[in-house]
């Protein structure tokens, strides 16, 4: 029984990670209808960035606003150089813009900072919380920080202006625009909070994966399968579907025989086919209508 | 909250892609045939066994090629039904024995079915939707080909070492009559040559075939197509199992040319590549297919050259260059090179 | 009176077509202005003009300020509120944060005496405010989407088709308010309209529209009352 407790909690603190990959990802898909196949790597630069400050002998916490705000900055250049000339091109052109993204930024981090592992710090320590064998600190504070994410852009969403419109915009841009809002603008600024929030993702799960270029390949896949399983347009929808994908694969790790960590991805590929196949909305998701 | 509903408009999954354009005219065909045959003749093996991955390649972009620029449905997971072809020749080779050019057939047998029921699902996603699926499939495969059930085969991470094929004793009889050898390297070479033409062959066909018309009318407008009949399930189905048999008997060839198969070699970043050797080579144009492989055989030998992890960078930012400014890639230089030489003509 | 808005030699294009062909027309501040057309005539495109919502050339100018190299949503904010065609409700959030959305240009005060009036105006939006605008009828998306156009606090206020697919006394009931906004808050109007002899009453002035181009101009009142305008352009 201990075990099975265990496991759960486990799976809530990595879920929170896939949560924050997950809404970082529905922030995009919100405002353009598509996914970013580069949000992983964008999470991942973000992280290095933050290691290099930290590097240069500022504190934890004072990396962290600053690769946060940084991150921002550069989710909101990036829509604006690369993807905003791209709003009327076909999908196609636009996944190839990802990929492109996607390409850049991890050779990059490698030219960089090179492609060896590097330890990252947790500031919540890797004690026993609370004295409890269950979770860590480190665990404890990745679903603490994700809770407060999720709390903190749903008020935004809910009760400020600017997150009215830009809920307005993402639902019906003509609309939007006939009410005064400027819509594009409102894509850069989705883009710039999904940079944001993908960073947060990066920084918590760096103490536990180990910094290096590659280390959000498989987050990323489970950030997809959770905001898949979440509905992609459901914020809400995304950090529980995090919590359930977490959940799911350490269960699945630990009492399915022959699942071991080296089954972890495709689990997270059969979880994601099974969704969209069966519940393409999601659980919390509106169905899309297709105008013909 | 039935009621609220989210109505969109889908944008078109790629350009319009004119049907006349898809092939190359009789003259340049013949050109690049010679250039095929005959270069060979003239180079180290290293560059034979470069030449050979050129058409492996090339044989991955068309097939990738078929399915978005035909079908109109997108793929980054090419990576694995290449593993999938690349395994399957590897190891019938190396552990029941078989003659590697009966391999083929059977990795692209195996490929089709592999990509006909990945596309039974993928059916019901469209777009950006298939892209993930695909997308997800290509980084879980290479942790399933690491898998501990199937190691007496695959061999697990270590991979499995692939015999080079000898040149038959036939050719070698008859070459010897004119004081001629031949290279195991250049034997390769010019089997793969007769695989790719026999299946560019088969692919042109194909798309001026009734099927390839279904492809096209799925790809420009989906509800269109199957308000006129088009069994669309059956065709994109059709269309991914295709593509994956073609990719697969790429990934046969590349095994054999490699002499290696191992997880790591058919990672994500492969998918990308053939992704962007598409691109470059021109959606929906086959013979911008061997453009394409050219471009992502030799752009990154010349970037890690340079600076090791370099190519990913380079690759990113010729992409977006040629999203930017020649989004129809090669067959848009082709065309515009095409128009000048015309203009010079006249003067 | 002067002109609120000047409008000469504007032409319309969607992509290589052109849809509207040097149209001149000016709307009096106050005043009610009806277009009047058949079906594919050009009166949305030519709402859709004024707001820089389609490629346009020739001159749109509002209170003397030129609208032409202005973005849509620049356009707005000077106080034209257009209600389009298919009213464009924001079916994903509530009644209420529509109208709070109509406002969204404007510095925080009032809006909420606003909302209040608007709920005045429209009772069944008071009933219906905390629910989600995509679950409304028909008619009430459409009081919502005027109440939301009104929001904003307007000088000039664009209608594309307000009775399509309502029922006759809800139109009826729509046309009343649509008067009474004009009188009271000094709401220049600017309806088009296939329900002619409806618009016809509200309005001041009409002109009718053919292929892109004004045929017939002159005041409602002569316009209504001229039969042989109502029977070759009208269809009543």
């Amino acid at each position: 029984m201990d075990l099975f407790v265990n496991q759960i909690l486990a799976g809530i603190a990595t879920g929170a990670i896939y949560g924050c990959m997950a809404l970082a990802l529905v922030m995009i898909y919100q405002a353009i209808d598509n996914l970013n196949f580069a949000q992983g790597e964008m999470a991942m630069f973000s992280t290095f960035v933050s290691w290099q400050l930290m590097q240069w002998g500022l504190p934890y916490w004072g990396a962290f606003v600053i690769t946060l705000v940084l991150s921002f900055v550069g989710g909101v250049v990036i829509e604006r150089a690369l993807f905003k000339p791209l709003a009327k091109a076909p999908i196609l052109t636009n996944v190839a813009g990802f990929i492109a993204l996607f390409s850049i930024l991890n050779s990059s981090a490698g030219l960089i900072w090179d492609f060896t592992i590097k330890e990252y710090p947790t500031p919540f320590g890797s004690a026993p919380f609370l004295g409890s064998q269950l979770i860590s600190t480190h665990q404890a504070g990745m679903i603490g920080v994700t809770v407060l994410l999720l709390i903190a852009l749903y008020v935004f969403f809910r009760f400020t202006r600017i997150g009215l419109a830009m809920r307005a915009a993402a639902s019906v841009p003509e609309s939007a625009r006939l009410v005064g809002i400027n819509t594009s603008w409102m894509i850069a600024l989705g883009w710039g909070m999904a940079a944001a929030i993908g960073s947060i993702a990066g920084m918590l799960i760096a103490p536990v994966v180990f910094l290096e270029p590659n280390m959000m390949g498989g987050v990323l896949i489970y950030g997809f399968a959770a905001a898949v399983l979440g509905g992609l347009n459901s914020p809400f929808g995304a950090v529980i579907g995090g919590f359930l994908v977490g959940i799911f694969e350490n269960l699945a790790g630990t009492y399915i025989p022959g699942v071991g960590n080296e089954l972890k991805l495709p689990i997270a590929l059969a979880l994601i086919v099974t969704v969209l196949v069966v519940k393409p909305a999601g659980l919390f998701g509106r169905p899309i209508v297709k105008r013909v | 909250m039935a009621a609220v509903q989210e109505v969109v408009t889908e944008a078109p999954a790629i350009d319009a892609v004119p049907k006349r354009a898809m092939t190359l005219s009789a003259g340049t065909t013949l050109i690049m045939l010679a250039l095929l045959l005959l270069v060979p003749l003239f180079v180290k093996n290293f560059i034979i066994f470069q030449l050979t991955m050129l058409l492996v390649y090339g044989l991955a972009v068309l097939a990738l090629n078929i399915l978005t620029g035909g079908s109109g449905q997108f793929s980054l997971g090419q990576s694995a039904f290449y593993a999938v072809g690349a395994y399957t020749s590897a190891i019938l080779i190396e552990n029941a024995g078989m003659n590697y050019a009966l391999t083929l057939p059977v990795a692209g047998f195996v490929c089709f079915l592999f990509g006909f029921l990945f596309g039974l699902p993928a059916l019901r996603l469209s777009g950006v939707y298939l892209a993930l699926a695909t997308f997800a499939l290509a980084t879980a495969m290479p942790q399933i080909l690491k898998l501990g059930y199937f190691e007496a085969w695959t061999g697990g991470v270590q991979g499995l070492v692939v015999t080079k094929p000898d040149t038959p004793d036939i050719v070698q009889t008859v070459l010897a009559w004119f004081h001629l050898k031949m290279s195991q390297d250049m034997w390769f070479y010019y089997f793969a040559l007769a695989v790719t033409i026999a299946i560019y062959i088969l692919s042109v066909n194909l798309l001026r075939s009734r099927s390839g018309r279904a492809f096209m009318a799925i790809r420009d407008n989906e509800i269109a197509a199957s308000a006129m009949g088009v069994d669309v399930a059956l065709y994109k189905t059709l269309a991914f199992g295709v593509s994956a048999a073609i990719t697969g008997i790429a990934g046969g060839l590349g095994a054999i040319a490699v002499q290696f198969v191992a997880p790591d070699g058919y990672t994500i970043t492969l998918a990308i590549s053939l992704f962007l050797g598409m691109v470059v080579g021109g959606v929906g144009w086959l013979p911008g297919s061997i453009v394409g492989s050219a471009f992502i055989i030799f752009v990154p030998n010349i970037a890690e050259g340079i600076s090791k992890g370099l190519s990913g960078a380079v690759f990113g930012v010729i992409l977006f260059i040629v999203i930017f400014l020649v989004p129809h890639g090669a067959r848009q230089v082709a065309m515009v090179a095409q128009h000048l030489l015309g203009r010079l003509k006249k003067r | 009176m002067t002109a609120l808005l000047n409008i000469k030699a504007l032409n319309a294009y969607y992509g290589q077509v052109q849809a509207l062909h040097g149209l001149e027309f000016s709307l009096n501040e106050g005043s009610v202005t009806t277009l009047l057309g058949a079906n594919g005539a050009g009166k949305t495109t030519t709402l859709r003009a004024i707001c820089n919502m389609v490629r346009t050339t020739g001159a749109v100018e509002f209170d003397g300020a030129p609208l032409s190299s202005r973005s849509t949503e620049n356009i707005v904010r000077l106080g034209i509120a257009h209600v389009p065609q298919g009213r464009g409700t924001f079916t994903t959030v509530t009644v209420e944060e529509n109208l709070q959305l109509g406002a969204i240009t404007r510095s925080k005060a009032g809006i909420a005496a606003d909302i209040e009036r608007m709920y005045v105006h429209f009772p069944v939006l008071k009933q219906r405010r905390g629910q989600q605008a995509g679950t409304l009828s028909g008619g009430e998306q459409q009081m919502l989407a005027v109440a939301r156009a009104l929001m904003l606090r307007p000088r000039l206020m664009l209608l594309d088709e307000p009775s399509f697919g309502l029922a006759p006394l809800i139109v009826r009931d729509l046309f009343k308010i649509l008067g009474k906004i004009n009188r009271e808050d000094k709401v220049t109007i600017l309806v088009v309209e296939q329900n002619a002899q409806l618009a016809l009453e509200i309005a001041d002035h009409a002109y009718v529209i053919e292929t892109g181009r004004i045929v017939m101009s002159g005041k409602a009142g002569e316009i209504a009352d001229n039969e042989d305008i109502r029977k070759s352009y009208l269809g009543y």
